[in-house]
Order: C-alpha cells, then sequence, then structure tokens
C-alpha cells in the first residue's frame, strides 16, 4: 500500500498537468473530457491516471530509444564486432516487475469502479426509473412510474439517481453520453442491461448511439435534459395531460389519419414511432436537425417532407400531404410546447 | 502455367505476396474514400449504405486480404530457409492453401460489382448481419468468401507447425530457432486454434442466412451475444496472430542492423509464448459493454493488462539489444526502429482500454480507431515493410532503392501519426465510431480534417513503395547471398534468390544465429550436415487451383439459390442447386484424383545440382 501511494504521488504533478490539457477538449455538453457527473467523473479520475502512468512508460522507452540511437549508431570506419551480450537477468526481471506494480496501481480502483458502476438501482423507490428502448434510428424513454413516454430527449431531475433498464426491438445498439457516463449495449428483451447514473448540473447533454446499427448510425443522436425537480414534476404534470390537437378540424383530421398511426400526442396516437408531445421545445428535431440553428417549423418540415433524406434508411414513410397540411402540421407541431421550461 | 501450378515455398510465397498486396491496394483505397467521407461534416462523398459498405470491405479486407498474406509471403519466402529445410513438410497443400485464399478474396472483392458488398461492419454483429436487417447479398459474400479464405489460413497454419516441428535442420533445437521463427511457430499455433472458432460461426450464419436457422434469430430464439463470443473467442486471438510475426521480424530485424546478438533469447521466447496464450483468455474485453456483469468485467480487465508485462518485456529487449551495437540506418531498420516507439503508444493505449469502466468511454468511439490502428498499421504494417525491404533480396536477388526507400518510410510514418494520432482525441472528445458523417461545432472537424490529410501521406508512400519494386525490378540481379554482410540466419548462406532445392547440403547448426556463430570463428560457410546427394522434389499440380475454383463456384452457387433470374436457364441452374453441386464436384474430385495417383515427385541429381547452383 506505501509503495502504491507514493507512486500516485510522483504522478500527481504529471496528471495535474495533464488535466489542464485534457480539459481544453471537446464541448463540455459532449467531451468525456469534460465530465458533469459523478460517474463520468470517476471515469475521467481512471483516465487520468492510466494516461499518466502511459505517459511515463512512453517517455522512458522513448528517452532510451534516442539515447540509443544516438549513442550507438554506426560510425564509418567501425569494423570491430561489438561485445554479444547474452541478456541480463537483472534488466529482465526489473522490466518485468515494474510494469507489474504499475498494473496493481490501475487494477485497484479499476476492480473498485467495475462493481460500483454495475449496482443495480431498478428496485430503489427514490431513482427515476426509465425503460430506454433503442429502434432504428431513435430512442424511446418509458417512465413506467409515471406512464410517460419520451422519444429522443431523456428529461430527468438534478436531484435523484437514474436507474436506466435498457432494451433495443431490432439491431444492437449502444447509449452513449459521453460527458454523464460510459455507454452500455441495448441487447434483445430477455438480455436487458442495467445502468445507473446522475446530472447534478442542469443542462441538456448529447448523447450517441455507439454500435454500428445500419445506415443512419451516425445520426441516431439524442439529448440528456437535467432541470431541477420543480420543473421535473412540471413536464411529468404536462405530458400526462390530454393531447392538443389542431385547432382547424380538417388539419386535425389529416394529422390523426396519417401522422398518428404511428406517432402519438398527449394520450392519443400510436406507439410505432416516438412520442411528439411538446416536440415545439425540444432541442433538436429527429434528434439531427438542431432548433437553435435553425427554427424548429423549417426542422420539422424538411424532416416531415423527406425522412429519408435527413436519415438514411428510417422507418418513417414519406407520407402524403398537401403543402397546406405540411406547412399546417409543422406549424402546429412547431407550437406544440410545454411550459415547464419557459423559465430557461 | 507455372505460377498456376507451383508447389515451391519461394513461388507461393510471392504469389501471396502479389495477392495480398493486390488486396492491400483496395483496402488502402476504401480507407482513402472513407477518409475523404470524413473530411468535413455533413460531406455528401459517398451515402451512407456506401460508407457502411467501405468501413466493413476496408476492415474485412485489411485484416484477412492483405497483411495475412503478406505475413504468410515472409512465412513461406523465409521460414523453410530460416530452419535450413528444402521446403515446407506439406507442398500440396501449401499451395492449396494459397489458392482457397485467393478464390475467397476474390469472391468477397466481387460484392463490389454481384449484389451489394457486405455493410454490418467486419464483425458483422447479428442481428444486424440477418436477412432482416442486411438483405443484399453482401453478408453472405462475407460468410463464404471469408469461410474459404479460412481454409487456406488454417492450412497454412497446420503446415507450418507441422515444418517447424519436423523439418529443421540438424543441430537447431527450440532453443536455438531465430525468432521469426519462433514468432511464426506459435503464431501458426494461434491459426491452428482460433480459426475453427470463426469457421463454425460463419457456418452458423451462413446457415441463419441461407437456410432461415436461427442460431442468432432473437424472434426465434437465438442469442445475438453469442455471436460476439464467437467471433472475438476467435478475433482477438486473431490480432496475435498479426502481430507476433512483426514482433519476429523486429528481432531479426534489430539485431542484424546493431550487429549484436538479440537480448534476453530466451525471454524473448518465453514472452512470445506467454502473449499467444494470454491471447486466448481475454477475448471479452472487446464486450464489456455488451453486460457480461461486474465479475467477468474485472476478470477479463485483469487478464488483458497482463499481457502488457511480456510485450514490455520485448521492447525492452529490443532498446538493449541496440544498447552497445552498431546501429546501420536504411531503409529497413528505419521502419523497425519506427515500430519501437508507434508500437509502444499502441500498447499502452491498450492497458487503458483494458480498464473496463474506463472502457465504458473509449469502447466504440474513434478512440480505439485509433489504438488499434497504432497496433496493426504502426506495428504491424511496420513490421512488414521493414521485413520486405530487409527479406527482399532473399526472395528477389534484388536489393531495393534505398532513396526511394527511405521517402517511404518518411511519408508513411509521418503520414501515420498525422491520421491517427489526433483520432484518441476525437474519441475522447465524443465522436463514435463507424459514422458516416457528423455535425459541425462538435469540436471534430479540424482534427477530422487532419486525419484525412495524413492518409493522403501515407497514400503518396504506398505509391512511392510501388515505384520502388517497378524501379527494381528493372536492375540486373544481382544480390549476393548476404547483401547486409551482417546476416545472422542460414538463410543468408544461400544465393539471393534461393535455388529451387534451397540448401544443396543440409546445414549442420552449431549455435544460436547459426551463420553470424561460423563467420565469428572464421568460417566461410556453415558445415554441411550430408554429403552432396540426389534430391527429392514435389511435383507441381493444378489440382490445388482447380479445387479452389471450385469452392468458388459452389460458393456462387449457394448464394445465389434463391433468387430470381432474368435469364429463365440460368436461373434453373442456380435455383436447383446445379451450380452449387458442379462447384463441390469440382472439389471433391480434385481431392479424389489427389488420392488415387501417386506421385512419387522427382529428382535433381548431383550432377545438375553443380551447374544450376552456380547458375542460380
Ligand atoms: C405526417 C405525419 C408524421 C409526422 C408529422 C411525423 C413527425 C416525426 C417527427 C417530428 C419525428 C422526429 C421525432 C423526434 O425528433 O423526436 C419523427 C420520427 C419518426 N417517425 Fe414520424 N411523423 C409522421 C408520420 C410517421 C409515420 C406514419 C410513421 C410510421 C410508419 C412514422 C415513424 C417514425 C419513426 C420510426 C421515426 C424515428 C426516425 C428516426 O429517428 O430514425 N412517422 N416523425
Ligand atoms: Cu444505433
Amino acid at each position: 500500500m506505501m509503495n502504491r501511494w507514493h507512486a500516485v504521488k510522483r504522478l500527481l504533478p504529471i496528471l495535474a498537468g495533464l488535466a489542464l490539457l485534457l480539459s481544453a477538449c471537446g464541448r463540455a455538453d459532449l467531451s468525456t473530457l469534460q465530465p458533469q457527473g459523478p460517474i463520468a467523473e470517476k471515469q475521467y479520475d481512471l483516465m487520468k491516471l492510466s494516461i499518466g502512468m502511459m505517459i511515463v512508460v512512453v517517455v522512458i522507452v522513448f528517452l532510451i530509444l534516442a539515447y540509443v540511437l544516438i549513442r550507438f549508431r554506426r560510425r564509418p570506419g567501425q569494423t570491430e564486432i561489438p561485445k554479444q551480450v547474452e541478456g541480463s537477468h537483472k534488466l529482465e526481471i526489473i522490466w518485468t516487475v515494474i510494469p507489474i506494480i504499475l498494473l496493481v496501481i490501475l487494477v485497484v480502483p479499476t476492480v473498485k469502479y467495475v462493481f460500483e458502476f454495475a449496482q443495480d438501482y431498478s428496485k430503489d423507490k427514490n431513482a427515476i426509473q426509465v425503460k430506454v428502448t433503442s429502434h432504428q434510428y431513435w430512442w424511446e424513454f418509458d417512465y413506467p412510474d409515471y406512464g410517460i413516454k419520451t422519444g429522443q430527449e431523456l428529461v430527468i431531475p438534478t436531484t435523484k439517481k437514474i436507474s436506466l433498464q435498457l432494451n433495443t426491438v431490432d439491431v444492437l445498439h449502444s447509449f452513449w453520453v459521453p460527458s454523464l457516463f460510459g455507454k452500455i449495449d441495448t441487447n434483445p428483451e430477455g438480455n436487458t442491461n442495467k445502468m445507473y447514473f446522475e446530472a447534478p448540473k442542469a443542462g441538456v447533454y448529447r448523447g450517441k448511439c455507439a454500435e454500428l446499427c445500419g445506415q443512419s448510425h451516425a445520426l441516431m443522436d439524442f439529448k440528456v435534459k437535467a432541470v431541477d425537480e420543480a420543473k421535473f414534476d412540471a413536464w411529468v404534470q404536462e405530458m400526462k395531460a390530454p393531447a392538443v390537437l389542431p385547432e382547424d378540424p380538417q388539419l386535425a383530421a389529416a394529422f390523426e389519419k396519417k401522422c398518428l398511426s404511428c406517432h402519438a400526442v398527449g394520450d392519443k396516437g400510436g406507439t410505432l414511432g416516438p412520442n411528439l408531445t411538446g416536440i415545439g421545445n425540444k432541442q433538436a428535431v429527429a434528434g439531427v436537425l438542431l432548433n437553435d440553428e435553425t427554427p424548429v417549423e423549417e426542422n420539422l418540415k424538411n424532416w416531415i417532407a423527406d425522412p429519408e433524406k435527413v436519415k438514411p434508411g428510417s422507418k418513417m414513410p414519406k407520407v402524403t400531404l398537401s403543402t397546406e397540411e405540411l406547412d399546417g402540421i409543422s406549424k402546429y407541431l412547431a407550437n406544440y410546447k410545454l411550459q415547464y421550461d419557459n423559465g430557461k | 502455367m507455372d505460377w498456376l501450378t507451383t508447389v515451391d515455398h519461394k513461388k507461393i510465397g510471392i504469389l501471396y505476396l502479389i495477392a495480398g498486396g493486390l488486396f492491400f491496394l483496395i483496402g488502402g483505397i476504401e480507407a482513402i474514400l472513407i477518409r475523404i467521407q470524413l473530411m468535413q461534416p455533413k460531406l455528401d462523398f459517398v451515402s451512407a449504405q456506401t460508407f457502411n459498405e467501405l468501413i466493413t470491405m476496408h476492415g474485412t479486407t485489411m485484416i484477412f486480404l492483405a497483411v495475412m498474406p503478406i505475413i504468410f509471403a515472409l512465412m513461406n519466402a523465409i521460414i523453410p530457409l530460416q530452419i535450413g529445410a528444402r521446403d515446407v513438410a506439406f507442398p500440396f497443400l501449401n499451395s492449396l492453401g494459397f489458392w482457397t485464399f485467393f478464390f475467397g478474396g476474390l469472391l468477397l472483392n466481387l460484392s463490389w460489382i454481384v449484389g451489394g458488398a457486405p455493410d454490418a461492419g467486419w464483425t458483422s454483429y447479428m442481428p444486424l448481419a440477418s436477412n432482416t436487417y442486411s438483405n443484399t447479398h453482401g453478408v453472405d459474400f462475407y460468410s463464404l468468401g471469408l469461410q474459404i479464405a479460412g481454409i487456406g489460413t488454417l492450412l497454412g497454419g497446420i503446415n507450418f507447425l507441422v515444418t517447424i516441428i519436423n523439418m529443421r535442420a540438424p543441430g537447431m533445437t527450440f532453443m536455438r530457432m531465430p525468432m521469426f521463427t519462433w514468432a511464426v511457430f506459435i503464431t501458426s499455433a494461434l491459426i491452428l486454434f482460433a480459426f475453427p472458432a470463426i469457421t463454425v460461426g460463419l457456418v452458423l450464419l451462413t446457415f441463419d442466412r441461407l437456410f432461415g436457422a436461427n442460431f442468432f434469430e432473437i424472434a426465434n430464439g437465438g442469442n445475438a451475444v453469442l455471436w460476439e463470443h464467437i467471433f472475438w473467442i476467435f478475433g482477438h486471438p486473431e490480432v496475435y496472430i498479426l502481430i507476433l510475426p512483426a514482433f519476429g521480424i523486429i528481432s531479426e530485424v534489430v539485431s542484424t542492423f546493431s550487429r549484436k546478438r538479440l537480448f534476453g533469447y530466451s525471454s524473448m521466447v518465453f514472452a512470445t509464448i506467454l502473449i499467444g496464450f494470454l491471447g486466448f483468455m481475454v477475448w471479452a474485453h472487446h464486450m464489456f459493454t455488451a453486460g457480461l456483469g461486474p465479475v467477468a468485467n474485472a476478470l477479463f480487465s485483469i487478464a488483458t493488462m497482463l499481457i502488457a508485462v511480456p510485450t514490455g518485456i520485448k521492447i525492452f529487449n529490443w532498446l538493449f539489444t541496440l544498447w552497445g551495437g552498431q546501429l546501420t540506418f536504411n531503409t529497413s531498420s528505419l521502419f523497425a526502429i519506427g515500430f519501437i516507439p508507434t508500437f509502444v503508444m499502441g500498447g499502452v493505449t491498450g492497458v487503458m482500454l483494458a480498464s473496463a469502466p474506463a472502457d465504458f468511454q473509449y469502447h466504440d468511439s474513434y478512440f480505439v480507431v485509433a489504438h488499434f490502428h497504432y497496433v496493426i498499421v504502426g506495428g504491424l504494417v511496420f513490421g512488414l515493410f521493414s521485413g520486405l525491404f530487409y527479406w527482399w533480396p532473399k526472395m528477389f536477388g534484388r536489393v531495393l532503392n534505398e532513396g526511394l526507400g527511405k521517402i517511404t518510410f518518411w511519408t508513411f510514418f509521418i503520414g501515420f501519426h498525422m491520421t491517427f494520432f489526433v483520432q484518441h482525441f476525437l474519441g475522447l472528445m465524443g465522436m463514435p465510431r463507424r459514422v458516416f458523417t457528423y455535425l459541425p461545432n462538435q469540436g471534430f472537424d479540424t482534427m477530422n480534417l487532419i486525419s484525412s490529410i495524413g492518409a493522403f501521406l501515407m497514400g503518396v508512400g504506398t505509391i512511392v513503395f510501388l515505384i520502388n519494386i517497378a524501379v527494381t525490378a528493372a536492375k540486373p540481379k544481382n544480390a549476393p547471398n548476404d547483401p547486409w554482410v551482417d546476416g545472422r540466419t542460414l538463410e543468408w548462406t544461400i544465393p539471393s534468390p534461393a535455388p529451387e532445392y534451397n540448401f544443396k547440403q543440409t546445414p549442420l547448426v552449431r549455435g544460436l544465429d547459426a551463420y553470424w556463430k561460423e563467420k565469428m570463428a572464421g568460417n566461410k560457410e556453415v558445415p554441411a550436415a550430408e554429403p552432396v546427394g540426389s534430391i527429392h522434389m514435389p511435383s507441381p499440380s493444378i489440382i490445388p487451383f482447380m479445387m479452389s475454383v471450385g469452392l468458388f463456384i459452389a460458393g456462387f452457387g449457394f448464394m445465389f439459390a434463391k433468387d430470381e433470374f432474368a435469364n429463365g436457364f440460368v436461373g434453373m441452374l442456380f435455383n436447383n442447386y446445379i451450380v452449387a453441386i458442379l462447384g463441390l464436384v469440382i472439389t471433391f474430385g480434385g481431392m479424389f484424383l489427389r488420392s488415387v495417383f501417386d506421385d512419387h515427385g522427382w529428382h535433381i541429381e548431383p550432377e545438375e545440382l553443380e551447374d544450376k547452383g552456380v547458375k542460380a
């Protein structure tokens, strides 16, 4: 144990420098190097420890190599035969034992965190239970305790543990929010994976699918939105409120007939596609058409007009709509906003 | 014709080199296309579907059809010479191995032209690789092509095991074997144990796809994670199958060009064996995020980290081989020297990946892409370049051009680090792997651009290498027996290129580095273990070629058996499995012919040896 701490202490300055260097890397809502929650932080600690150790190893090898290359190059006229050294048990033992010591330093926290991250909160009354289901190419979030389902945007309170149970309905995907926690695969039903995390800071974090899952694997983005408890409760209430349909009855009929066969709003509709309740104030349409870059309405229009163009291989068909219907539905959805987030 | 029937290990080595080189180019072009697509965010250079086909074929081609055969090329060209043998143990099988590999690879690559390339990644995870989610013939090409090519690899592995065990020259004990021979020996053992796993996996996959079996179809009780296990039980040893020969090459090159014997030979041997053994115990580290549970994850973490120990032993032994030596810088030694730091960097990221809780972050991100390219390109491809420049005179009788060689080294080396170093950071910053595009403003843009430019530089290096081959081929065949002057092992005692029968008289080995030892004792030659006599040679045969063509036809036959054809007659042939059966008949016919006809080979008589020896 003494030994270990000694080594760790020596590594500290390197680690500090490293942390500075690394933390300049990437967006705070996306990079593993800018952890925003306890799990990602621990993973980051592990990364720093291992990178630090590995840099030491690499530097030692480089120095020896550089020395050898300069010192022992063959000079013109050098003809005598160099001494044919057989080896050296002492040296060989040294470079067997030192790596073992380094590995032990790394193994201890590794094993500790393996078990810590594998804890099961799926029975915990205080944790928010979410069933994550992956589809080609979107994510469904089901809150069984509240009876609500959303798509593409996981809304959570900052104060509680979030306990996830993950599955896929088609091929394998992998659920990854780099700044909050590492990834976990979504296997088919019967092979459910569990995971938990916390997001103590309010904010929106970018998530990705990390397992090749077909054409639009690259576009299977989602967001995790952490809000304070009051907002979360407000969100739950609004999600449970009855559906608000377009005012224009003709438009409402078209929407019901052509969209709600797959999608749901409020208490109406199907479950084949993502739930559209409150889509007006989500961060993105279809995960990748970002609403802070282009107005929601335009994004919606682009998406509905030709889903295949936005996400190749998407399971959402190109629905035949008249121009008025397309405009009307996009406008209606863009204005379908939930109030919980108004103060933002 | 001579080349289609040859059973000579040296010629088969050259065939492997040509075919492997060709596939290497195809894989390289695929890589460049991938990097063009990713040069900037939201490019439309290729479609999402094409991109997935490109990454799948790039990976599959590079691993199975490019680096693997080039390793086999060097194994074939050099191993019998290094152990003082006249050929491999089973020359006929050797030829069969090459042709099955070649036609398997050809089948796989024809997928670009007929029926769509495979698109489920080189790992072909189910259910993405099932008919439901990949409904072109792509994955069929993958499973059948690799199956046929895999036969070749397995045959090669067995052949080299037997060759190395049985055909060493008198006096060459195991502990006097050159390091490259040792590495190939362990590699062959790994092939023997690992390839059956993928064979079984591919058969199951083929059954699922072509005959509606349900090994991996979840809806019908199959298991998707099972495929991951089968694949990686093969796939992990596979990466050691690739890297161990490179270790062997580096050991030879480093000791020749520093004029010193390998430091810590016996610990090198021991480390090689240990790496081979541990290579089998760690497959599940590819599956940390699959949900195997904390106990499995912890154990596989620890087992994986352990591999760093023997690998570290090797690195330091190489460094101390250089220590106190007289190092000559030429292209071969530059690649070997470039190998050391590059491989160390790939190795340390391997240790980082081994820590399961941290791997939850790295897995399937660009960090992993960087890691395995550091090992496979920075380790293996550097090793292969080093070995090719080193043994080229022995294979072709000509020394490759040094000036061009150095240009190749520097462009390739710099291009390589430009391409892959930044990818570590891309991964850590949240870029998943296998994405056909990415959104702007995520901090990915600059690094991707740098990475693509690096890839072009590597392309330049490869082109210069090809020019080098052409330039060299135009020059006279005048390489001496021992062009590096400080050759240590038996292959340098015979003319370059080696005569058909390799050694006129089997040499007598009196120590490690047999040739060097004699040189130091003041002898010009290694003593012979036998008097000059008539040499038995195997007969050339077209049967291996025919058998492989048969498998190739059968592959097509099975794949298209359920398709509809515009032409009724062609349809009839395929739909009734006539094509498939025809192919199998050719293959089994070949086997039959081979078993019924006794072929005793032929002899080279001592009188002929005299003039041949002079000429060659
Ligand atoms: C005109 C009627 C429709 C509208 C307005 C509409 C709207 C949308 C929107 C806005 C999204 C993105 C959701 C999000 O980002 O959370 C989406 C995705 C999706 N929709 Fe629709 N939809 C319509 C019809 C349909 C139909 C009929 C189906 C089922 C056959 C369907 C299946 C899907 C699927 C599977 C996705 C996820 C696509 C992916 O991300 O890969 N949609 N739809
Ligand atoms: Cu996915």
